[in-house]
């Protein structure tokens, strides 16, 4: 550890140097200070050097999937470089139809399973946040401590008797067991997120419409919600993205084509393809990935915020 | 700060009861209940419920078709003979043991780079998170198993310089390290976490150690590492946590079978295909049970060695 982050940056330094030789090389008035400067901008270089490098690396693959999907077929497995001689758009055509329902009807899926989510994940979770944060009642300690080790509880506790329960009542192959379990606040990695955030809010503000003649409802509608609307915004980016990727849960609960969401398509896409089809794979692979990319651009903000306040994976 | 946090300081707070609490008419039983019914009712039929039917059926015999039948310890004893079980095990605590250290070094690294008024932050930091977003998902998961082909991206670099790279996923000795890489590539979660916790660190602190002539190795050891050792054992247990129920990963680059010759069948997989590959639902319940004891055993070791190294500034 220590020893890569002291000899890394020496070797990265001639790199960088050799790359810019111009502008930070130069030789300057050699005054304490500028000498001093001169150090640090060196220091920066090889931060710059080794970050450019590392991102590069790490960027790389996705923007080679991106350029891929827009060759001919066999250029996939022949060129790992990133230009391109023509824009090739069969790959999206022929992906698109590839299965049993145009890849859009996946997407309508995905996207009704995303949308109950994240209603009921901002319902359930704000009341009973603003409960744990606002409200003094009988148990409270117990009921939060056991909504905290419910964020670590592995899922495949649950699953086979929730899968035995939802099949009973006849859910299997329908969108209830992927969007139910969120009106219920299962993700409780929410509320925690949205206590934090309450009690952040003065308390002030509480006693003044209290005082005012407003019940819990009308505090926690009129003042409490308003004032949360970023970690709603939280939740709502993190619900997205995490119901839109799931596949665990899709894998077990839609077997139907009919009702397949996108990961699950994707899933049987790279069962059925020959050898040939990378191309349209890859293709669809970048439009179910278009969305959260789009959500990343757009809502980075709380997205780091998010995870920096609470730890979320 | 984080729920980790929480938790432990609401167990060492037990007993004291604050002011505020001693006021029973302060208590607002009914409307909190009512707030709270939701999760609630969640937490009685989706959580607590299936727990204690899954502990039921993780001693019985149970095919989804007849009634289960109670078999005592049966599916705990047959998992000791069961080789592949020992074998998804294995696959596991490589995974998780390997990949998660791995991981966290390279968040802190990149973190410790991107630290303090590096101009550009943001952009950096979009790029090691973007990963981190799209790793858990199937077309990240086919794109691996096209880069670790025989024929894939890596191979092709590599051929550029003559070498003839082995195919990567269809080879026993190197798939597993595949799917690590594919952790490892995902490490712009625990780096954001990082980045928070090294700007909490006051400056003060390097400047007076700075003054004292201590070298940025030093500095690194004395400083950072102690300062930051909470959030290091916060991303330790969440990472931990969440590998051991990875799944997503193997299942697609391996095309459902942990496949080749049991390489990448994690834990989860083979929990995956007993229950709903052969409908054997007792035995995945039962190993879903080992699952969360494990899980239960390891985070509760973390949490003692805590005390030998977490630093806690109050």
């Amino acid at each position: 550890m220590t020893t890569n982050l002291e000899t890394l940056p020496a070797s990265d330094k001639k790199s960088a140097g050799a790359g810019k030789p111009t502008n930070h090389r130069k030789p300057r008035e050699s005054r304490g200070t500028l000498a001093f400067s001169r150090a640090q901008r060196t220091k920066a270089l090889t931060k710059h050097a080794i970050l450019i490098l590392a991102g590069g690396l790490m960027i790389y693959p996705l923007l080679w999937m991106v350029v891929s999907s827009l060759r001919p077929n066999e250029l996939i497995f022949r060129e790992p470089g990133l230009w391109l001689n023509s824009l090739e758009m069969s790959n999206y055509t022929s992906g698109w139809s590839a299965l049993t329902h145009p890849f859009g009807h996946y997407m309508i899926n995905s996207a009704i399973v995303v949308i109950g989510s994240i209603l009921g994940n901002l319902i359930s979770c704000s009341m009973a946040a603003y409960a744990f944060a606002r409200l003094q009642f009988t148990g409270k300690k117990l009921f939060f401590g056991i909504m905290l080790l419910t964020i670590m509880l592995p899922f495949h506790v649950i699953i086979v008797p929730q899968y035995i329960l939802f099949s009973q009542i006849g859910w299997v192959n329908t969108f209830w067991p992927l969007i139910v379990p969120k009106l219920l606040a299962t993700d409780a990695f929410f509320v925690f997120l949205m206590v934090q955030f309450i009690r952040g809010i003065p308390k002030d503000l509480d006693e003044a419409a209290r005082i005012d003649g407003a019940g819990h409802p009308r505090i926690f509608l009129r003042v409490i919600l308003p004032l949360m609307v970023p970690a709603l915004a939280t939740t709502t980016i993190f619900t997205f993205i995490w119901t839109w990727n799931d596949f665990f849960g899709a894998l077990i609960y839609l077997t139907d084509p009919d009702m397949f969401t996108v990961p699950v398509a994707l899933r049987a896409f790279v069962d059925s393809q020959s050898a040939t089809s990378w191309g349209s794979l890859f293709a669809m692979s970048i439009v179910s990935l278009l969305p959260v990319f789009l959500v990343f651009l757009f809502g980075q903000r709380f997205l780091i915020k998010g995870i920096a306040t609470t730890g979320i994976k | 700060m984080s729920a980790i946090s929480e938790l432990s300081s609401l167990s060492r707070k037990k007993g004291k009861v604050t002011a505020e609490e001693k006021k029973a008419n302060g208590r607002d039983n009914k409307a909190a209940y009512i707030f709270l019914l939701p999760w609630l009712v969640g937490l009685v039929a989706i959580t607590i419920g299936p727990m204690v039917m899954s502990l039921y059926l993780s001693f019985t015999d149970y095919n989804l078709l007849q009634p289960p039948e109670w078999t005592g310890a049966d599916n705990f004893i047959r998992m000791l003979s069961d080789a592949r079980l020992h074998n998804s095990l294995r696959v596991t605590f490589t995974y998780v043991f390997v990949g998660v250290p791995l991981q966290l070094a390279v968040a802190l690294l990149i973190a410790l780079v991107l630290d303090k008024g590096l101009r550009g932050l943001p952009f950096y930091r979009s790029v090691f998170y973007l990963p981190s977003l799209l790793g858990g998902s199937v077309a990240v998961a086919i794109l691996w198993k096209q880069i670790f082909g025989t024929t894939g991206l890596v191979n092709q670099v590599l051929a550029m310089f003559g070498i003839q790279g082995p195919g990567w996923i269809s080879d026993p000795g190197t798939a597993l390290g595949s799917i690590i890489l594919l952790h490892v590539w995902t490490f712009g979660a625990p780096m954001i976490i990082f980045l928070a916790g090294l700007r909490q660190i006051p400056v003060m602190y390097y400047e007076a150690a700075k003054v004292d002539g201590a070298t940025t190795l030093q500095q690194f050891w004395r400083i950072t590492m102690p300062m930051l050792s909470p959030i290091i054992f916060f991303n330790l247990v969440l990472q931990i946590i969440g590998s051991f129920q990875s799944f997503t990963q193997a299942f697609i680059v391996s095309g459902g079978n942990g496949g080749p010759s049991d390489s990448t069948m994690f834990f989860t997989l083979y929990l995956y295909q007993k229950g709903f590959g052969q409908f054997d639902m007792g035995y995945a319940s039962a190993m879903a049970w080992v699952l969360l004891l494990i899980i239960g055993v390891f985070t509760a070791i973390n949490f003692i060695a805590s005390k030998y190294w977490v630093f806690y500034d109050d």
